[in-house]
């Protein structure tokens, strides 16, 4: 076995050598590496195997501000949804054992919705490591599945090391969570350590600017194309490519529908938005999809719950695909032209060359596509989002209708996972990116408070709303404490429905009405429960009180809750039966 | 397709499981999987046989090219290699007829007898594995008690030039002929003990 610095090759100005015990411990090095990596907020619990760092951290708590949540699943929650929020990386710090199995749904949330994050957990000191011991779990091997990478940390001289590589891996590339594993002695053995000069990583991220000649063809199918859409995700968001994607649409009048995790990637307002595609995507974005001629993937990964049946998904059309990650790239469809690239740089390069082609070839190009944007509009017209109301219950879609009014687009929307994620989605028109944070990939109930918490911190004077449904809100919302204890008054949009309500519709729509388990309408009484965490509680439970009550919770200056009762059994349109396409889109319930 | 890939990979601890845990966790498939050191003692390499279609292979190499600690990800097959195995095969030899049908299947495949008690012999048996399953089978009648594989490693060849008939049993004794009785013979075992301290 070899050191992990033969590897890093790091160099370090090494200060003369002092008495070991005027040395610092791992746990000081390890909070002037944070520091250096310009690290203000982390998010973490504290337990016996991170006692040394918590005591350093304690000394450092002018510089690095810790916020004590009331779950390690929150605490990594906080730190995706303030990385989410700002770009940065987001740091969050557990012990050993129950701390960092209690992280891994947060880690695993990280890892598939591509969030930098680093994760810091304690581990028992290196003599006990394997024998059971208290509080003992193999971290490293419990998360290498849900990691870009993960370090177990033998030797203290490799600890500052580590770390800057860790913060380099996060945010380089496709970027995802890290785990580090300290084990208690480390923390405590002493070495010597000053901000690292350089540090070279020999294996990480070989980037190139994207072919030209790919590009070349990119741009001239682009140009060429009748029937083109703009399938746009994550990716843009990460890579800050939202003006660039802007201005390649507006230059060639490009249809753009974003994923999920793409949302305000694209101004969801914009005449070219076709808004979001996929299981519970638009009929004009799902149909401009089925029969286009030509597929330009920007920062997407083909996932399931955007393309149902991949063998008829987007059966017309060639596609380029552009992603940071090679391993994304034919995955799961073969794409005709492919750029491994940023997508803000592939995007620029193509912008680029399409308008050295010159002007006529791009008016050419825009007449070419008069037909195809009358059948958009067409498609958009036949089948616009909608509901129906009522006067007697309150309308989930009405609610985020009026959340958008009352916010005046601006909020910055936090979500769970459910129904009301779907909504959010679909009737929140967004205007930027980040403003829109929501757990994708992994489909995690219970992230929405906390991650709104981490939000928060970064964007202080923002309003921060985290719409969530009764069910997911209770996985979390014990977070509510974290928020009043340290003045982060993020608004908490609850969508009461009295049931698991995504798992019911799927057991109306397809399992013969068979209600399995779904029912919550035993819950604890949500405005009490906010009052107990010190947060203002507010209810509407008819339609007429429904304006009045969000102005009430969204104009409190401290953390409120808004308990809405919605109607109980209304379900999101459109939807596309998992492993359908778009033929089997099912526009509205009278569909059913 | 039978794709042999070679994984040039940081020594240290937990990178192999890192490797072997992303063949299952994709649910690829892994035939043989074995490592030795590189002659820089910091890096290692892992050499996996694997099957696939051609977008499975991609998505395999592609997949381990993303980890942190993989320098260099290579499918040898798609160019001029060479693959050995090495098998320790303890077979029945009772004395007389049967003992002498085994040595002389032993000379036939240039294989080498390492122990022998009163009723049995261990055999080693080097080549690609066409050869040494070819061997083993011969074996079985006689009556195979057991059988360890060292699976398979494999080297592009120095000249892309040079024909080969990928690696088939006539260029197997005309390579391994001479290379096998001067250097391999002191080097495989040793090469092997090291791949399992990673």
């Amino acid at each position: 076995m070899i050191a992990q610095s033969d590897i890093l090759k790091a160099t370090a100005d090494l200060p003369p050598t002092t008495a070991d015990n005027e040395l610092p411990r791992g746990a000081e090095i390890l909070v002037e590496a944070l520091a250096c990596e310009g690290v203000d907020s982390i998010f973490g619990y504290p337990g016996g195997a991170v006692l040394h760092i918590y005591d350093e951290l304690w000394r450092a708590r002018d510089r690095i501000t810790h916020y004590l949540v009331r779950h390690e699943q929150g605490a990594v929650h906080m730190a995706e949804g303030y990385a989410r929020a700002s770009g940065r990386v987001g740091v969050a710090l557990v012990t050993s054992g129950p701390g960092a199995t209690n992280a891994v749904t947060g880690i695993a949330n990280a890892y598939l919705d591509s969030t930098p994050i680093v994760v810091i957990t304690g581990q028992v000191p290196t003599a006990l490591i394997g024998t059971d011991a208290f509080q003992e779990v193999d971290t490293v091997g419990i998360t290498r599945s849900c990691v870009k990478h993960n370090y177990l940390v033998r030797d203290v001289r490799d600890l500052a090391a580590i770390v800057h590589e860790a913060f380099h891996l996060a945010r380089t590339g496709r970027p995802g969570p890290i785990v580090i594993d300290i084990p208690k002695d480390v923390s405590a053995a002493r070495t010597s350590y000053s901000c690292l000069q350089s540090i070279s990583f020999p294996c990480v991220e070989r980037k190139s600017p994207p072919d030209p000649r790919s590009v070349g063809r990119a741009a001239s199918a682009i140009l060429q194309a009748e029937r083109p859409v703009l399938y746009v995700g994550g990716g843009v968001v990460n890579s800050g490519a939202a003006d660039a994607l802007r201005a390649l649409a507006e230059e060639l009048q490009l249809p753009v529908t974003p994923t999920l995790m793409g949302l305000g990637g694209f101004p969801s307002a914009h005449p070219l938005c076709l808004n979001m595609l996929g299981m519970h995507g638009t009929y004009a974005a799902n149909m401009a999809v089925a029969e286009s001629d030509l597929l330009i993937a920007v920062g997407v990964r083909f996932d399931d719950r955007v393309t149902g049946r991949l063998a008829t998904f987007a059966p017309h059309a060639r596609v380029i695909h552009i992603d940071i990650d090679a391993a994304n790239i034919g995955k799961n469809r073969a794409p005709d032209l492919s750029l491994t690239a940023d997508a803000r740089e592939a995007l620029c390069a193509l912008q680029a060359e399409v308008q050295a082609r010159g002007q006529k070839e791009i008016e050419k190009s825009v007449e070419r596509r008069i037909v195809w944007w009358d059948r958009l509009r067409a498609w958009q017209r036949e089948q616009p989002l909608r509901f129906s109301g009522s006067r007697d219950h309150i309308k989930p879609q009405s609610v985020i209708r009026e959340l958008h009014r009352l916010t005046s687009g601006e909020a910055l929307i936090v979500t769970d996972v459910g129904q009301h994620q779907m909504w959010a989605a679909q009737f929140y028109p967004f205007k930027r990116s980040r403003q829109w944070i929501t757990s994708g990939g992994l489909g995690t109930m219970g992230f929405g408070v906390p991650a709104a918490i981490g939000a928060q911190l970064v964007m202080r004077d923002q309003l921060v709303v985290a719409v969530v449904g009764d069910g997911g809100f209770q996985m979390t919302n014990q977070e509510l404490a974290t928020a009043t204890q340290y003045g982060l008054p993020i608004k908490v949009l609850i969508m009461n429905n009295g049931y698991l309500g995504m798992v019911r519709q799927w057991q109306e729509m397809f399992y013969d009405r068979t209600y399995s388990e779904v029912d919550l309408s035993v819950s604890p009484d949500f405005v009490k429960l906010a009052e107990a965490y010190g947060a203002l509680g507010v209810r509407a439970t008819r339609p007429e009180e429904l304006s009045d009550v969000l102005a009430a919770g969204l104009s409190y200056k401290g953390v409120a809750v808004m308990d809405i009762v919605v109607s109980k059994e209304e379900n999101v349109f459109p939807i596309v039966p998992a492993g359908g396409n778009s033929r089997d889109m099912i526009v509205h319930s009278e569909g059913v | 397709m039978r794709h042999t890939l070679s994984i040039v990979v940081a020594d240290q601890p937990g990178e192999l499981s890192r490797i072997v845990g992303l063949f299952s966790a994709r649910g690829f498939n892994i035939e043989t999987v074995s490592v030795g050191q590189t002659p820089d003692p910091h890096w290692s390499r892992v050499t996996v046989v694997t099957r696939g279609d051609d977008r499975t292979i991609e998505q395999i190499v592609k997949q381990c090219a993303r980890l942190a600690r993989v320098r260099e990800v290579q499918d040898l097959t798609a160019r001029p290699h060479i693959e050995r195995e090495m098998a320790l095969i303890a077979v029945e030899a009772l004395p007389g007829a049967m003992r002498q049908e085994v040595l002389g299947l032993v000379a036939v495949f240039r294989a080498k007898v390492v122990d022998i008690a009163q009723t049995r012999m261990i055999i080693e048996a080097t080549g690609n594995k066409e050869k040494v399953e070819a061997f083993i089978e011969l074996l079985r009648p006689l009556g195979i008690c057991d059988i360890t594989r060292t699976g398979c490693i494999a080297i592009g060849r120095l000249t892309a030039t040079v024909k080969t008939s990928t690696d088939g049993e006539e260029d197997d004794m005309i390579y391994a002929g001479t290379a096998h009785e001067t250097t391999l013979e002191k080097k495989t075992p040793e090469r092997h003990e090291k791949g399992i301290s990673i």
